[in-house]
């Protein structure tokens, strides 16, 4: 008996742990195309500001293979899979056997086609490797664009502004974070960065990158689409990942945008599991699978697939998108819908303290919380994420959630009761 | 393992465990100076919530399964494997807050002002009985011997 697993990050880490809580004994192999999978992703911005050294990003100790018995293959990549075989080949022609299969392959960033692609200065915001080389270029008082206002692209905004970069952001959408925050919520962000000197640039995309006077081959610039020329030493490519779904291509496990797997991450295909980026999960707010490509959510994916994997019958217990951020000196969690389309589905309560920064909205539907943003008072979000996961009516008490002193104090006793004694059910638990 | 258990029902509202909270966590351990004089000043890692009649102190009920543990993003928040206690390591946090959207007592604290990174109840490691608890004057909050489900 085998375990193979796929990639070796958040996912790939929470499969080796829950198997090992299960089966100590059965083969256990991982196969990352990273030299040093287990170091933390979302780092990698801190690592780019000096803010955490390579030591600092490991997510689990150095011995967190050899402890939980993995045969670690880093370094290697999966070239085909043969599931009618159960055999996974490799890029030297090794191919290894499974009875367990988990795929958690992540995605990899895109990059549109572009004219002026190949100069030297083009980076992408993925991996350690994406920010060593950026580390090794970005010098102060270099300039850079950064194309995509999302998640990548502020981070590594912050991280560049922290090396002493002047960063101008180019924005497809009407405001950057578009997809996690509302207007407001994106404004307070967008007034800090703009502070820390970065420019942000909306409704426009980068339609070719030039190259400089003195170096064709370098960076120098890039032309907007609306003709715009902006001067730059570097371009940072962050407009979103494509799923790495390529293995599965021409198998009979069934995709989506992502690999659809079902609440115990397993494929249409037996004995085979996907979880992470790479997967379409289910999200509680919409009550569907949806790509979900969040760390919390790959590494929560990753421990339901090992248990079952494992034998242990364990539940995906939904996820959303999700996020918690700090940057530019905000901070922000924002979790479920949170700009809700059609106004007379959801009832919207806000609070905005616009001298302190403070900001606060619930979106409800049918009494049940769906989404939330919460910028610089932010520590009573596990609160509000526990009603919304637990989908608990909050008609009685919804409006209080924005106030001041809300607290768990102000839930109603039934409520508070249930969750001193059961505890969240945004867990792995297997039964 | 002992855990704090929360009687609601007895809270007066005092506040006496946020101040031998934040006394214990202080660097100098003493009252005065810990108010007075620290910089950064230190932070309880207890809160007492308040909305009137009710009031109780919530810290970290170190889950059997912890959500904050699965969240992290830096592996900063543990679970001791011996202990079952969720440790939160502060040299390797790095502050992103994905610990406090998710901990559904919101028990976890910002430490700005001192660590820059998150801060939350510990069980005192140092005394046999949690500071919050020893100096709750009417039994509102109990140190415990709990046996764990399953």
């Amino acid at each position: 008996m085998r375990y193979v697993i796929i990639g070796g990050s958040a996912g790939g880490i929470g499969a080796c742990e829950s198997i090992r809580e299960v089966d100590p004994v059965n083969e256990l192999v991982l196969i990352s195309d990273e030299p040093f999978p287990q170091y933390s992703r979302p780092m990698i911005s801190d690592f780019l500001a000096g803010k955490a050294t390579f030591d600092k990003m490991m997510y689990r100790d150095d011995d967190f293979w050899q402890k939980n018995r993995v045969d670690l293959k880093a370094g290697r990549k999966v070239v085909h899979l043969n599931l009618n075989e159960r055999l996974v080949e490799l890029d030297d022609e090794e191919k290894i056997g499974f009875e367990k299969l988990l795929i958690a392959t992540g995605g990899k960033p895109i990059v549109p086609k572009t004219d002026g692609i190949d100069k030297k200065g083009v980076f992408t915001f993925t991996t350690i490797s994406d920010a060593e080389r950026l580390a090794a270029t970005a010098k102060k008082n270099q300039k850079a664009v950064v194309i995509g206002g999302g998640l990548i692209g502020i981070s590594v905004a912050d991280a560049l502004v922290e090396r002493g970069v002047a960063v101008t952001i180019i924005e497809l959408k009407d405001r950057i974070l578009n997809l996690i925050l509302d207007e407001a919520a994106s404004r307070i962000i967008g007034d800090f960065m703009e502070d820390s000197g970065v420019t942000i640039i909306t409704g426009q995309t980068v339609k070719t990158i030039i190259g400089r006077l003195d170096d064709d081959t370098a960076v120098g610039g890039v032309v907007l689409s609306n003709g715009e020329e902006i001067q730059c030493d570097m371009v940072v490519f962050a407009i979103g990942v494509i799923l790495r779904t390529e293995l599965v291509a021409g198998t009979d496990v069934k995709t989506n945008r992502g690999i659809i797997v079902d609440r115990r991450m397993h494929t249409n295909v037996p004995d085979v599991y996907a979880c992470g980026d790479v997967a379409e999960v289910y999200d509680f707010v919409f009550g569907e699978n949806r790509v979900l490509p969040l760390w919390p959510t790959a590494h929560l994916g990753g421990r339901v697939a090992g248990y079952n994997m494992a034998g242990k019958k364990a539940e995906f217990p939904g996820g959303t998108a999700m996020s918690a951020l700090k940057y530019f000196g905000v901070s922000v969690i924002s979790v479920g819908l949170v700009n809700p389309v059609n106004g007379e589905e959801y009832d919207v309560v806000v609070q905005h303290d616009s001298a302190g920064n403070v900001y606060r909205k619930m979106v409800f539907r049918n009494d049940v919380i769906v989404g939330f943003t919460l910028v610089n008072d932010i520590e009573r979000a596990g609160i509000l994420f526990y009603l919304m996961h637990s989908r608990l009516n909050v008609k009685n008490f919804g409006s209080q959630l924005v106030s001041d002193d809300f607290s768990l104090a102000s839930l109603p006793s039934d409520i508070r009761r249930k969750l001193f004694l059961e505890g969240t059910k945004w867990t792995t638990s297997p039964e | 393992m002992r855990r704090i258990l929360v009687f609601e029902e007895y809270c007066m509202g005092c506040g006496l465990c946020e101040i031998h909270c934040k006394v214990q966590h202080s660097q100098s351990k003493d009252i005065i100076k810990a108010y007075n004089r620290e910089q950064p000043k230190p932070l309880s890692r207890t809160k007492l919530v308040k909305a009137k009649p009710v009031s109780f102190a919530v810290q970290c009920r170190h889950c059997e399964d912890p959500p904050c543990v699965t969240a992290c993003l830096s592996g900063a928040m543990h679970q001791d494997e011996e202990s079952g206690l969720v440790v939160h390591d502060k040299d390797k946090c790095i502050g992103c807050w994905t610990c406090i959207m998710v901990c559904p007592y919101g028990a976890i604290s910002m430490d700005v002002s001192g660590s820059g990174v998150v801060a939350k109840c510990d069980l005192c490691q140092t005394l046999d009985i949690p500071a919050c608890v020893a100096n709750c004057p009417n039994e509102a909050l109990v140190f415990e011997e709990v046996v764990p489900e399953q």
